[in-house]
């Protein structure tokens, strides 16, 4: 029933991990044609330390990737003619083979799942998958895209639905929609261009957690806090990176990460209301440097929170990179989200990390030398007491608007800062029964 | 047989009502008003146009019905405005005797006056009156006539009332699209005081009221001479909105029940008193409270004479009022207002009636057309002016003509 399963996957998996520096242990899993292709151009010398896993229903793309573990998942329904774009097949035919899923993932501290939503396989697997990797004991991180609105509605509800059982599962989610990437490229990219310009994008983001969590920590970010980060955020989380080389590179490299076109001019900088930021560089790295672009960071970003890691990497000679997650969270107020979540969204086998809650709680404290830095916000504004909402916005309360009746279309009287249209026994809060 | 000289026209586009008065003066300046003519008010909210083609049409309706009453055709009107847009405020303006004597001549008085009207106002703003109050020479104030004395320097405090030009144009351009001539644009609450204070009531100090539709106009005499003068865009038609809102029924319900059941202050009959409604068939189909009627209209009423008494407070001209307040306008009908009005300003309250003029008796004791009896009123006194029958110092001077002209 699961011919092509490679059941020395949980073996394989670890064997890589243990050869490799002190870390966590990491897999890839890329599922997919989408996720197949992403990983594709994941194979860098640099992740050789995690195991590539690769997921699909069909049998033909598994065959052309290079990654070391291919599991093809495949039942009687499908009839190799692989999920044809239904999630719920993929979803079905993932079921099924959970315990293989399962024991794909163990062994591994931190599983990334990298797949393109709104498909079959990426939108059906990829939830299941997450479970998975929790019942497995793994942190997973999901690295999506979301299909062009030009692919159809059909394709986007499919993706959304996948997104938000990712969010429900996954311990954070950052994901590109795709239509953004017209901002970015010229006119006349050509499609198959165009694809790898968004897988590239996912895997620049795969590479910027990858060194954030990996390379030595000069302020160490620690997996929880980007959880922290992205978990019930992740609708919106938007994902840039940079990197600068030469003496200037600290003023280079901020300006590069704050024209980077999926931050909108650093408009979504202002909206976000939770901003990481990791540096790594050189054994150079200068605390100047380091001071330079956060501060340049802090004053785009309005009243996020914002935690910042750097780390040396002794390959980056004389390199600066830089890599920026923001998250938004969505318009509905949630004051209780980062408390209320760890014990909300992830099911009960899923190790809520442990750090997540005290960290919060000490927002407002020194940070500690070491340990991961959050940099206060503007000193207004109160990261705890304040609507996790963007900007200060004016708003009405609901109680407040009463209609006018047959003043609502004309010009309101105003006599010191009072509608005079608005009948006096409301105004005056007397209340008629 | 009239010598259309003779006639004057005062009309008021309101917003509850559009009404024309007709008035007749005699060779010795007697004033009488001979005609009448209303009509229902569909174009206008707050005192200004919002449907021109409505406005005309109602405007039809009024004229028509004064011209047959009094059996006149009536070729110009004084055209009463108002609205929110209209403000009041003193202003001075001064001017040094240069002649070798320093004797104020004529020439000096009419540049003094010119520089207070030289004033600041709004791009778009234009002067409806410039009202001389006081002259005052080197110093010494309360000269009403300073032509012949000795002095260095001239002063004057006017009081200009200026508003939108363009919402002004609006019922001018409109009136005239009846192929009817305006001769004067006259402020609301001016017009309302000329016909309701005596001379002595404008020596004592007064403040009246004029509660219309859609604005409340509120005018300040004292020593003779207009104070302060001022607009407040809620009237009637929000003590109406409010009970349609409050009570929760259809806006012209409530205008009836404004009418039948409306009171300024909650009486002991109001309270524990119910009012059923019925529908065309005769049955009932809700019941209101009429404490809540009543203390809805109450609130709205008392809130527009607070801000009227505040605005008096403001300018410091509460205490010139030794004549008290007069009342006028389709709200001063209200049951209970003088009352309240005396509550709120702890002062002598009474309703107006139009003085020293004859002829229709019923017309001048209708509180509505305060208004349009003194757009007359201002017409007689302009054309007795300028027929140079009478001398008499009208101090009000019509600035709107450059406003005519275009």
């Amino acid at each position: 029933m699961n011919p092509q399963a490679d059941p020395s996957a949980p073996g394989a998996a670890s064997s890589p991990s243990s050869s490799g520096p002190s870390g966590p242990v990491v897999k890839i899993i890329g599922v997919g044609n989408a996720g197949i292709a992403m990983l594709g151009m994941l194979n860098h010398t640099e992740f050789s330390s995690a195991a590539m896993v690769v997921i699909n229903t069909e049998a033909g793309a598994l065959t052309s990737s290079s990654a070391p573990v291919k599991i093809h998942l495949e039942n009687k329904l499908l009839r190799g003619l692989g999920s044809g774009g239904d999630p719920d097949r993929g979803r079905a035919v993932a079921e099924e083979q959970f315990s293989t899923l399962k024991a794909a993932c163990e062994g591994a501290n931190i599983v990334f799942i990298v797949t393109g939503l709104g498909g079959g396989a990426g939108s059906g697997i990829s939830p299941v998958l997450a479970r998975a990797a929790h019942e497995a004991g793994a942190l997973v991180l999901a690295f999506v895209t979301l299909p062009f609105h030009c692919e159809g509605n059909r394709r986007e509800s499919q993706a959304q639905k996948s997104l938000e059982q990712l969010k429900k599962l996954a311990d954070g989610v950052i994901c590109l929609p795709s239509q953004r990437i017209f901002k970015i490229i010229e006119e006349n990219t050509g499609a198959r261009e165009t694809f790898r310009v968004i897988d590239g994008f996912l895997v620049q983001a795969v590479h910027g957690v990858w060194q954030l969590l990996t390379c030595p920590g000069l302020i160490q970010v620690h997996f929880g806090d980007l959880c922290d980060l992205l978990r019930d955020r992740h609708a919106e989380s938007l994902f840039a990176f940079a990197e600068a080389t030469g003496p200037g590179r600290a003023r280079e490299v901020v300006e590069t990460i704050l024209a980077h076109p999926l931050l909108d001019d650093g408009r979504a900088l202002a909206e976000s209301t939770a901003v990481l930021v990791s540096l790594v560089a050189g054994q150079d790295l200068s605390m100047a440097e380091i001071n330079r672009v956060m501060e340049q960071i802090k004053r785009q970003c309005g009243r996020a929170k914002i935690l910042m890691g750097a780390a040396l990497d002794p390959a980056l000679e004389n390199t600066l990179c830089v890599t920026l997650i923001a998250a938004r969270q969505e318009s509905r107020a949630e004051p209780a989200a980062a408390d209320a979540v760890p014990a909300a969204s992830s099911s009960s086998a899923a190790p809520a990390p442990t750090s997540v809650k005290p960290r919060f709680e000490m927002s407002e404290e020194i940070p500690l030398a070491g340990g991961p830095r959050e940099v206060p916000p503007a000193p207004v504004s109160r990261p705890r007491k304040g609507i996790p909402g963007n900007k200060p916005v004016q708003t009405q309360l609901p109680l407040t608007i009463v209609s006018k009746g047959r003043f609502d279309k004309s010009e309101p009287t105003k006599h010191n800062g009072e509608d005079l249209d608005i009948p006096t026994f409301i105004r005056r809060g007397i209340v008629m029964n | 047989m009239f010598d259309d000289t003779n006639i004057i026209a005062g009309l008021e586009i309101g917003t509850s009502k559009i009404c024309v008065v007709v008035g007749e003066q005699s060779p010795e300046g007697v004033l009488n008003i001979i005609g009448l003519g209303q009509s229902r008010s569909r174009g206008v909210r707050k005192s200004e146009v919002i449907d021109p083609a409505q406005v005309e049409e109602d405007l039809r309706v009024a004229m028509a019905e004064a011209e047959q009453m009094a059996d006149v055709e009536i070729r110009s009107v004084y055209l009463g405005v108002s609205g929110g847009h209209i403000r009041g405020f003193n202003n001075r303006g001064v001017h040094p005797v240069v002649s070798a004597d320093r004797e104020i001549t004529t020439e000096d008085v009419e540049d003094v006056v010119k520089n207070a009207k030289a004033i600041n106002l709004p791009a778009e703003n234009t002067v409806v009156h410039a009202v001389r109050q006081h002259f005052f020479v080197d110093g010494q104030e309360g000269v009403t006539n300073p032509v012949g004395m000795l002095g260095a320097r001239l002063g004057v405090d006017m009081h200009v009332i200026h508003g939108n030009a363009n919402r002004l144009q609006n019922a001018i351009r409109l009136v005239r699209a009846t192929s009817l001539e305006v001769d004067d644009v006259v402020f609301n609450g001016i017009a309302a005081s000329l016909s309701l204070l005596t001379n002595e009531q404008k020596e004592l100090g007064a403040l009246v009221i004029d509660l219309g539709g859609g604005t409340t106009e509120y005018v300040v005499h004292a020593n003779g001479i207009i104070r302060h003068s001022g607009v407040l865009a809620v009237g009637g038609d929000h003590v109406s909105n409010d009970l349609a809102y409050g009570l929760k029924v259809p806006l012209s319900r409530a205008e009836k029940l404004k009418v039948e059941y409306g009171a300024a202050l909650v009486t002991d009959a109001g309270k524990g008193e119910t009012i059923s409604l019925t529908n065309e068939m005769g049955l009932e189909f809700k019941r209101l409270n009429r404490e809540h009627l009543q203390c809805i209209m109450s609130l709205r009423l008392r809130e527009i004479f607070e801000l009227i008494a505040l605005d008096l407070e403001r300018v410091g001209l509460v205490g010139y009022l030794r004549s008290g307040v007069v009342l006028c306008g389709g709200g001063s009908r209200v049951p209970g207002l003088v009352k309240l009005a005396e509550e709120v300003f702890q002062m002598n309250v009474s309703a107006g009636h139009a003085s020293g003029i004859s002829g229709l008796t019923t017309a001048l004791d209708q509180p509505e057309f305060a208004a349009a009896i003194g757009l007359v009123k201002f017409g007689s006194l302009k054309t007795r002016r300028r027929s140079g029958r009478s001398f008499l110092p009208t101090r009000i001077k019509g600035a709107i003509e450059k406003l005519l002209q275009r």
